[in-house]
């Protein structure tokens, strides 16, 4: 790892000021992908500003139908949340299924989804839930937070402070992991929202990072089985290929995995 | 240079460290404790496994700062004096190893594998909480045995209370 200069941010503010400070520096969260990627030397930021110790990014809760994690909120928080176990425990068990259980205990969820990381989990759950970013200036549905692979719509200084979900009727998350780096070579989360709208959003495959399927949502909407889901395919076109599978491959797996997500949600 | 502040198996514990610092390399280079190993240094193995603040964390992915004021726990930091803790008791009474040189990080995660699951620990379990630790030699067997070994203590111990 190249030197860096290390700051723990006591409030929203004095992380932005920070960071606003720095040559070129970059917002640390649990470190699990950053702290990696820097140690490979694949990222040299001058400075590392801490967000985990800011008080608004902690804690989650549950109120009325909706659920909200704090951005600093672990994998593990998440996964053993009552909170979320209750009102989505499809996000709960997805959260269980993310790197490994030391990884879960350091990585968060506003981490991750800042990252955006093509083959990471919650992309999908955000996406799929319909879910709201709150920043520190402005909120933003994941439909319009995802912009590509790695890319999202955060600005330099943008910071996210909470994830909110609205609880859904129904939903189910299955991924096909890759055993070695435990990463999602397609995961599939299955929503039917309390409003009857259906949702499909896919990670791990495609080449432009987490996406939903149009022709899976308009046929659970009208049927709400696996079956409905069996004879629709994504193009190859769209898919990553690499070592680890071809587009086709992974675009069979969508609708594997799709399937299997909808017999989870029941 | 910054100066850090911890607490290490139970003792206060500063020193002047890089920011890039790792808390693995703060561990062993700076206080000398080599008892957690360094393997990968990808965040895969687990051979650096501490506890912070109780629960288990990869030393090598964790800047030392991150772990300022937190109180970690190292193997060094499991037995009492002569007595081992149960989880190295187990581990030497069902072989768990034969290198040896994952063991450190293998027992400080069955020590928490087994407060988080109790005495409802099955074999399955075991080896899927052991994903993120790799053992190279013994095929995972033995360890598992020593773990699961500790979870049925654990009730037989619950039993007695």
């Amino acid at each position: 790892m190249y030197a860096t200069t290390y700051h723990k941010a006591s409030s929203l503010d004095d992380a932005v000021a920070k960071l606003g400070g720095a040559e070129d520096g970059k917002f640390l969260s649990g470190g699990q992908t950053l702290l990696a990627t820097m140690k490979q030397r694949l990222a040299a930021p001058t400075d590392l500003v801490d967000l985990t110790k800011i008080p608004e990014l902690k804690g989650i809760t549950l109120d009325g139908d909706t659920v909200t994690v704090g951005a600093a909120s672990t994998h593990y928080e998440v996964h053993s949340s009552d909170a979320v176990k209750s009102a989505i425990p499809a996000l709960a068990a997805l959260a269980g299924l993310i790197g490994d259980p030391a990884v879960r205990n350091m990585g968060t969820m506003g981490g991750s989804v800042a990252n955006n990381d093509p083959a990471a989990d919650y992309p999908a759950a955000l996406v799929g839930l319909n879910a709201t970013v709150h920043t520190n200036k402005r909120a933003l549905s994941a439909d319009d937070f995802f912009t590509g692979m790695f890319e999202t719509a955060l600005e330099e200084d943008e910071v996210i402070v909470k994830i909110s979900f609205p609880a859904p009727e129904k939903a189910g998350y299955e991924k096909f992991r890759n055993p070695a780096s435990r990463y999602a070579m397609c995961g599939v989360m299955a929503v039917k929202l309390k409003d009857g709208s259906v949702r499909v959003a896919v990670t791990g495959a495609g080449s432009d990072g987490v996406f939903r399927v149009p022709e899976m949502e308009q046929a659970l909407a009208a049927n709400w089985s696996p079956d409905a889901v069996a004879s629709i395919t994504v193009s190859p076109d769209d898919m990553i290929g690499d070592l680890h599978g071809s587009p086709e491959y992974r675009a069979h797996l969508v609708t594997v995995m799709a399937k299997r997500a909808v017999a989870a949600a029941g | 240079m910054t100066k850090v502040s911890m607490t290490v198996n139970g003792r206060a514990v500063s020193g002047d460290v890089e920011d890039r610092t790792l808390l693995v390399s703060f561990l062993r280079e700076t206080l000398g404790l080599t008892g957690t190993h360094v393997g990968c240094d990808t965040t895969q193995c687990g051979a650096c496994v501490v506890h912070m603040d109780g629960k288990p964390v990869k030393a090598c992915t964790v800047l030392t700062g991150q772990a300022e004021g937190a109180e970690i726990t190292t193997i060094e930091g499991l037995a009492k004096g002569d007595e081992l803790h149960p989880m190295q008791a187990a581990f030497r009474e069902h072989h768990g190893l034969q290198c040896g040189f994952c063991t450190p990080g293998m027992i400080m995660m069955g020590v928490d594998i087994v407060r988080r699951h109790g005495a409802s620990l099955d074999e399955k379990t075991i080896r899927h909480e052991l994903e993120g630790n790799i053992c190279r030699c013994t095929g995972y067997h033995n360890i598992v045995k020593a773990i699961q070994a500790v979870a049925e203590g654990s009730e037989v111990a619950e039993a007695a209370e």
